[in-house]
């Protein structure tokens, strides 16, 4: 059987053709990028926002909360019967199922800003647009990250069931292995799937790395942790300040404050 | 009960043991592998990146490649479950290891004042402290197991899921959304029934919760896997 699949990864127009693992990888992240990208656009305004002002904080939980335990191939094949075949509902599906950790993680981490950090913005002459630029959200950018990785890698994976309503990407493979009884298609493609969602986790936990406190840059924030401190308060803007766990670590667990009472979702 | 040509409640029941059982065994499994990392840092640092690294793998790359790893056929029922719960372990490890973590220092002295040996101190102090966060991460696991089952109708292996691959075949939305809203359904009877067990096993959470234990709960308490 290994044989077979090495034999599968090593065949030459495996890496040329227009279905070759490359043509299908770049599908995949393509249909990946796309989602993402239109989810953020519409989610990190919105948690932004929510975050800023506190008001419809418990329909970001209940939507972060219920969406989670839609099965994604209902809602894949749902989209592709009311919409017919093609990239249109795909991505729509993939969208809808990415809005809600990015929505979580934005709204989590603008909420989560120290509130001296933002009286102190707000005590300099800050306006409320500033704070959330320059304070709010530079402080947030941990827990946004943690939002996009959870969004990415749940988009990845249904991607990969794209392919079983007509679609291409590396989902292909394990399709196509099913109906022609090819096991070392479906292993290849399995494998190949697998090794793309680890790769992109990790990138993105290097990211997650990378915008973590102790960064440079945030001169805002800085400068409102140098009033702190100067007025001789306690606190400070450290952003590991904003609530929840470790984000750089662990598996899709996007933290949210506790409303507290909240029950099932 | 016949719909959409399909007899229901047995394929119901087939996908709660499908979801439920396997979210029961990575438990059990997680609670050894989970108070073993707490106990050695140097097992916590290797196994709890490695559950979140196994979390990541898509559904569907599991359950094509569990038969490479266990031998089984291609078709056998067992590639899901065997999946569902290697996804179950991935995320309870890190739960239970949070869940000892947050048991005070104070207690655990006072317990050990108190003459309680290291079993006794598991099972009689450190584990009911950490009911609130394993009941979070329990429903987290078991949500998703949920819908993560009926991604196994794409290899034949889907219980409910198979109303999907039939109503995508047939043109048939009715078919779909009835699969989606039971699916849905009974994921929530089954994410209630936890927090009901985590009422009854820890009642003081629900007289006062601490606002250190309900954050880590709900941070449990959101998080999505496919």
């Amino acid at each position: 059987m290994l044989t077979r699949i090495v034999a599968w990864f090593a065949a030459p127009a495996q890496w040329s053709s227009s279905t070759g693992i490359p043509a299908r990888l770049a599908e995949h992240l393509g249909y990946t990028a796309l989602a993402v990208l239109v989810a953020a656009v519409i989610a990190v305004p919105i948690g932004a926002w929510i975050g800023h002002t506190g008001r419809g904080r418990l329909v970001v939980v209940g939507i972060a909360n219920g969406l989670r335990s839609l099965p994604e191939l209902g809602v894949l094949v749902l989209f592709v019967l009311l919409i017919g075949l093609g990239l249109l509902p795909v991505v729509l599906a993939l969208m809808l199922l990415a809005i809600p950790p990015l929505l979580a993680g934005t709204y989590s981490g603008v909420a989560g800003v120290d509130p001296a950090a933002v009286d102190a913005a707000r005590g300099m002459g800050m306006t409320e647009r500033q704070i959330l630029l320059e304070v709010e959200l530079p402080n947030a950018l941990p827990l946004i990250v943690a939002g996009l990785r959870t969004a990415t890698l749940q988009v990845v994976a249904t991607a990969t069931i794209a392919a079983y309503v007509s679609l291409g990407g590396l989902g292909r493979y394990i399709v196509d292995g099913q109906a022609q009884r090819d096991f070392a298609q479906m292993a290849g493609g399995a494998i190949l799937v697998a090794v793309l969602a680890i790769v992109l986790e990790l990138a993105l936990q290097a990211l997650g790395r990378a915008v973590a406190p102790g960064r440079p840059g945030d001169r805002a924030a800085r400068r409102v942790a140098a009033f702190l401190a100067a007025r001789g308060s306690d606190r400070s803007s450290d952003p590991d300040r904003s609530s929840g766990p470790d984000p750089s670590s662990g598996p899709d667990v996007v933290p949210v404050p506790a409303p507290s009472g909240r029950t099932a979702p | 009960m016949r719909l959409f040509g399909e007899d229901i409640l047995p394929l119901a029941a087939e996908h709660v043991v499908l979801a439920v059982v396997p979210v029961l065994i990575g438990l059990v499994i997680s609670l050894v592998l989970g108070w073993w990392a707490w106990r050695v840092p140097a097992v916590r640092r290797v196994l709890v990146p490695l559950t979140g690294v196994l979390y990541t793998i898509p559904s569907l790359a599991l359950f094509v490649v569990m038969p490479l790893i266990l031998g089984t056929r291609i078709l056998d029922p067992l590639n899901v479950a065997a999946a569902l719960v290697l996804y179950a372990v991935a995320l309870l490890v890190r739960t239970v290891v949070d869940g000892l973590d947050e048991v005070p220092d104070d207690v655990m002295t006072a317990a050990v004042a108190m003459g309680y040996r290291p079993g006794g101190l598991l099972v009689g102090v450190q584990l009911p402290l950490a009911v609130p966060v394993l009941i979070g991460g329990l429903r987290v696991a078991t949500v998703s197991s949920f819908s993560l089952v009926a991604v196994g109708a794409i290899i034949g292996q889907g219980a409910l899921g198979a109303l999907f691959t039939q109503g995508f075949e047939r043109f048939y939305t009715a078919q779909i959304v009835f699969g989606l809203v039971s699916i849905v359904v009974l994921a929530l009877i089954f994410d209630a029934l936890w927090v009901l067990v985590g009422r009854l096993l820890a009642p003081w959470t629900r007289a006062a919760r601490g606002p250190g234990r309900s954050a880590a709960e709900d941070d449990a308490t959101v998080g999505a896997r496919v």
